[in-house]
């Protein structure tokens, strides 16, 4: 079997299995995978451009709220409905990654960490400037009776889980299908070497510039996902944090690899679930999580399943 | 209040605020510029300064004073001893891997943010000044006799403040003094400057990079005891520090110690000056937006070297 | 066996394999509501790390004390009342989470105790989808406003739209009718800014400057110079581990000659009045939630509340002086608990069948007097809006202690109806 079938049986049958588990599961772990699945995608956007590109951006928490106030502010004051604030949400967040691109890339390493950071940053505050229609950090809810498409309830949690996974499949097939071809090979091209890369002829920026929009418009659709399927927008999402979350879960899970994002999320949430009946302070066993991944297991999870052992993995 | 105080005391505060932040940001500039890693929880070890006053104040009763000066001379030492586990422990094994050093020191960060809760709490508490004074400031208007000097209403500041400014002064001095002019200095320089050869000439840089990482908190701890009269000890309080500090490190430019103070004093001044015109939150924005836009067509910063 | 009173995931895992655990749960919820001696389980969301952290202490020993109370008369339709606490990280997506955990994992009958108001607006949709009572004790507007969904209630604090607004007669005939405001520059801010300016208007009052600072701003001098020369009164509401500095700033501003200051205790809470650099304090007045300080005329029912808490006349831990409380709002939890019983017991609740029985029951109460049960003082609940109003209280700063110097009525806090839960379908 060649590696493209395989990687297709791999990515067909992950959304298979967890259509599957959309019946079977019991409704706490159901609603649960709903949420990881939104995050998963933001945490696909993100591999983009760092498992990639290698590009370490510090503030795709913009690019999640460019999504999820395009989304939450069209369908609050716009009225529209949810299939077209979704298209206005992604619009946003392709225009904003696409203007951050242009000035971001003119810089490398840390200090484009520094300018994503602060372009974040001014996104936050951004945000809360304009709180009499965003209401800055309370935020706002969705009515529930706004969030459905044609009748159907997206609401409902098993509609939820579905839509998810929607979402989750479109990205992971994007980025599966993107790494399959020239592109995706260029990309790692960037990640491993730029200057041999651009010795071969290929015009780096022009991939670079691609890969911020389409990471920044894949982790739009995850922020509008998210004020829809649960109803709240709110400016802690463009925050720091949420700037964080990302990374650690691309890195849990596996940089550069096309599951990985979604073993890092599912990781990172049950951990902290579990670990938060042990302790207050459960983000300090994440944080230890953290230091022995760093120490013994650098390509994260799926990262380290095919370094070691499956070679093959996408 | 009219322009020229309401500007005048801008100023002062935002010396202080500078002064604080040259020397937090130092503390990340050494780390960055000898060990070329990012530390992304050195706010933390800020935050440990702060709390480790708080306790040892606390501990040491009588006159404020005694336990500032043990809090000055023992919160850093702390800090710098964690610091230098932290780098055995972690950072030498990775090898200073850039990406594997960010997610480790994430992981550092939470670490000693949630120990900070554990032990100290979630309260924001105080640590007394060793003294604090009112000092009223003159001001200067052209009266009908020529220059006449009054008290504006509300123009003042604390004989505490100008002694962190003065202090950091002293401070930056002292460090620069060692690095030019003392043996230390020049082999964390050399080693700056060129690992390898470094190495080839008999520096042990492994031990020198575990130094240099401890004397980078040690710097932030100071900084943090100073400021510490002034804000309280909380467990988040490495939020900010951290943030500003990667801005006035990069745009001081990378390994310039010199850059690194200049920005500080840039950043920490125009935060309080900008806002004595704009609204506040609108003057946040613009200056983080020129921050990043300075980036953005000066990469190296102010005072860095161009990448070749 | 005394019946556990807190368990939280802590306990439950102790006992049982993850994996067996996972499975087993729905099943134990089943079993447990056949049984009617089985406990009522309420879900606490509590803000035990993250910025509310230092509330979140005190809600929890608030509540702990309020379920011991409530247990030891018998509970509610004589069943124990269990509380399950999570932390929310003062997050409101980890929130929404645990909201779903209480009713999908476990068991909880109601979920009750979130304090930000942007955790709540962040949870109150996963409540409105689950169907689950979600009892709030946040001082937000956002429940009245409408906002929000018919299974959120805050039936045991008033809101800050009521608060300011009362506040506003006191201020301008006490203290003086030209005000400056200065408040963090986030919703709770704006609310304060944007009610008390209509109302202090009312009252022939006007605001000269209003100064927002930003969030998470650490020194504050630079900002007062904006006051005008001619403040008689500054009105200040600053939250957040910086507010010490702010108070000692403003302190220091002003020096000897000071307007008159009146400030929400909200800034204070937690803090020790006699810490160093608050003595400028004296003789400044502040609002108070619930008064801090034993007062002259204090009722057995708040005698009664402090020993229950385990705090002193002073409004600190009886085991610890420095520990001072967050006396203000932590009533809210003591008297919401107090409500759920009332309610559970009027609608004859059996198990998560009944809850909007429950919820109608509530929103069938009106007048509340002061009790054991509602020990902060007497309320008057209105079911349309699912907000409760009461009496607040203005306290002066008197050789280091508050001192209360005036009581509002219950009318002075109302205002028009903004919504009607009621009309809406469960």
């Amino acid at each position: 079997m060649s590696i493209g079938t395989r990687s297709t049986f791999l990515h067909l049958g992950l959304i298979a299995l967890l259509f599957v588990l959309a019946f079977v599961l019991p409704s706490y772990h159901q609603g649960n995978l709903a949420r990881i699945m939104v995050l998963a995608t933001y945490a696909i956007g993100y591999n983009v451009l760092f498992g990639y590109t290698g590009l370490l951006s510090l503030g795709h928490a913009m690019f999640f709220g460019a999504g999820m106030y395009g989304l939450g502010l069209a369908m609050q004051y716009g009225g529209l409905g949810v299939i077209p604030a979704f298209a206005v949400a992604l619009i946003c967040a392709a225009a904003l990654s696409a203007v951050v691109a242009l000035l971001a890339l003119r810089t490398i390493g840390v200090a484009f960490m520094i300018v994503t950071l602060m372009f974040a940053q001014a996104g936050y505050l951004t945000v809360l400037y304009f709180g009499a229609w965003t209401r800055g950090d309370e935020g706002f809810v969705i009515a529930q009776s706004a969030r459905q498409i044609a009748g159907l309830d997206l609401t409902a949690p098993t509609t939820r889980y579905l839509a998810a996974l929607l979402l989750f499949s479109a990205a992971l097939l994007i980025t599966a299908r993107m790494m399959q071809v020239s592109f995706g090979s260029v990309l790692i091209g960037v990640r491993e070497n730029e200057e041999r890369t651009r010795m071969l002829g290929y015009d780096v920026f022009r991939h670079k510039l691609a890969a911020v929009i389409i990471s920044g418009t894949i982790s739009g659709a995850a922020g509008a996902g998210y004020a829809v399927l649960f109803g709240y927008v709110g400016a802690t999402f463009t925050s720091v944090q949420y700037s964080i979350f990302p990374l650690l879960w691309v890195l849990l899970g596996g940089a550069g690899t096309t599951i990985g994002p979604l073993v890092g999320t599912l990781f990172m949430f049950y951990l902290i679930d579990y670990s938060s009946g042990l302790t207050n302070a459960y983000m300090l066993i994440a944080g230890v999580v953290l230091v022995l991944l760093t120490l013994f297991a650098r390509a994260g999870l799926v990262g380290e399943i095919r370094k070691r052992w499956v070679a093959w993995l996408p | 209040m009219d322009f020229g105080p309401h500007l005048l005391l801008a100023v002062l505060e935002g010396a202080v605020g500078a002064a604080v932040l040259a020397l937090t940001a130092l503390g990340l500039s050494l780390v960055f510029g000898v060990m070329r890693v990012v530390n992304v929880a050195h706010g933390e070890f800020f935050m440990l300064g702060a709390v480790i006053a708080w306790f040892v104040a606390t501990s040491i009763g009588g006159h404020p004073a005694v336990g500032f000066v043990a809090a000055l001379a023992l919160a850093p030492l702390i800090a710098g001893l964690v610091a230098v586990l932290v780098d055995r422990l972690i950072l030498k094994p990775v090898k200073y891997d850039p990406e594997a050093t960010i997610v480790g020191t994430i992981g550092v960060l939470y670490i000693l943010q949630q120990t900070a809760l554990m032990t100290y709490g979630p309260e924001a508490r105080p640590v007394e000044p060793p003294f604090s004074h009112r000092i009223a400031l003159p001001w200067f208007e052209w009266g009908e006799n020529g220059f006449a000097m009054f008290y504006p209403w509300g123009l003042s500041t604390n004989s505490y403040k100008l002694f962190v400014i003065g202090a950091a002064i002293v401070i930056l001095l002292a460090f620069w003094l060692i690095m030019t002019r003392s043996k230390a200095g020049l082999i964390m320089r050399a080693t700056q400057l060129d690992r390898e050869t470094a190495l080839a000439f008999g520096i042990p840089v492994s031990r020198v990079y575990s130094i240099v990482f401890g004397l980078g908190a040690g710097l932030a701890a100071l900084a943090a005891v100073l400021i510490v009269p002034i804000q309280q000890a909380h467990y988040l309080m490495g939020h900010d520090p951290l943030l500003l500090s990667f801005i006035v490190v990069i745009i001081g430019g990378l390994g310039s110690i010199r850059g690194t103070v200049l920005a500080a004093v840039l950043i920490g001044m125009s935060d309080g000056i900008i806002s004595v015109f704009l609204s506040p939150t609108l003057s946040k924005i613009i200056a983080t937006l020129l921050v990043a836009l300075v980036l953005v067509f000066r990469p190296q910063g102010l005072f860095g070297k161009k990448p070749a | 066996m005394t019946p556990k009173l807190m368990t939280n995931r802590r306990s439950v895992l102790k006992g049982a394999a993850a994996g067996g655990l996972l499975a087993a749960a729905p099943l134990a919820a089943r079993f447990a509501s056949a049984q009617s001696s089985a406990p009522i389980k309420i879900g606490f969301q509590q803000h035990s790390t993250g910025i509310g952290a230092a509330y979140g202490r005190w809600y929890g020993r608030t509540t702990e004390a309020a379920v011991k109370m409530i247990n030891d008369a018998g509970g509610i339709n004589g069943r124990p009342v269990e509380i399950v606490a999570e932390d929310d990280g003062t997050d409101p997506k980890r929130g929404a989470e645990v909201l779903e955990k209480f009713a999908n994992q476990s068991g909880c009958d109601v979920a009750f105790g979130t304090l930000f108001s942007h955790v709540v607006i962040g949870s109150a949709p996963a409540a409105g989808e689950l169907k689950l009572p979600y009892f709030v004790v946040s001082e937000g507007h956002h429940v009245a406003s409408g906002m929000l969904n018919r299974y959120t209630l805050q039936p045991g604090i008033t809101d800050v739209k009521s608060q300011v607004q009362a506040m506003a007669p006191y201020v301008s005939e006490n203290l003086g009718k030209k005000v400056t405001m200065i408040y963090p520059d986030f919703a709770f801010g704006h609310d304060h800014r944007d009610y008390f300016s209509a109302a202090i208007k009312e009252q022939g009052g006007e605001v000269l400057e209003m100064i927002a600072i930003p969030p998470t701003e650490t020194s504050f001098t630079k900002y007062f110079p904006k006051i005008p020369r001619d403040t008689e009164v500054i009105y200040h509401v600053m939250v957040g581990p910086a507010v010490l500095t702010f108070v000692k700033e403003l302190g220091e501003f002003f020096g000897p000659s000071r307007p008159e200051i009146f400030g929400f205790i909200d800034s204070l809470e937690a803090v020790d009045l006699a810490s160093p650099g608050l003595e400028f304090l004296e003789g400044t007045y502040f609002w108070e939630g619930n008064p801090r300080y034993a007062q002259e005329d204090q009722t057995s029912h708040d005698k009664m509340f402090r020993e229950a808490v385990g705090v002193d006349a002073n409004g600190a831990s009886v085991s610890d002086p420095k520990d001072v409380s967050t006396y203000a709002h932590m009533f809210g939890c003591w008297e919401t608990l107090h409500v759920i019983k009332a309610g559970m017991e009027a609608a004859g609740y059996q198990g998560p069948e009944d809850r909007a029985k429950l919820i109608e029951a509530v929103e069938a109460m009106t007048d509340m007097p002061q009790s054991d049960a509602h020990p902060q003082g007497p309320k008057r609940f209105n079911g349309k809006t699912h907000q409760v109003f009461g009496v607040q209280y203005i306290s002066k700063v008197e050789e280091g202690k508050l001192v209360k110097v005036h009581t509002t009525s219950i009318e002075d806090t109302l205002y028009p109806d903004e919504v009607d839960y009621t009309s809406m379908s469960f």
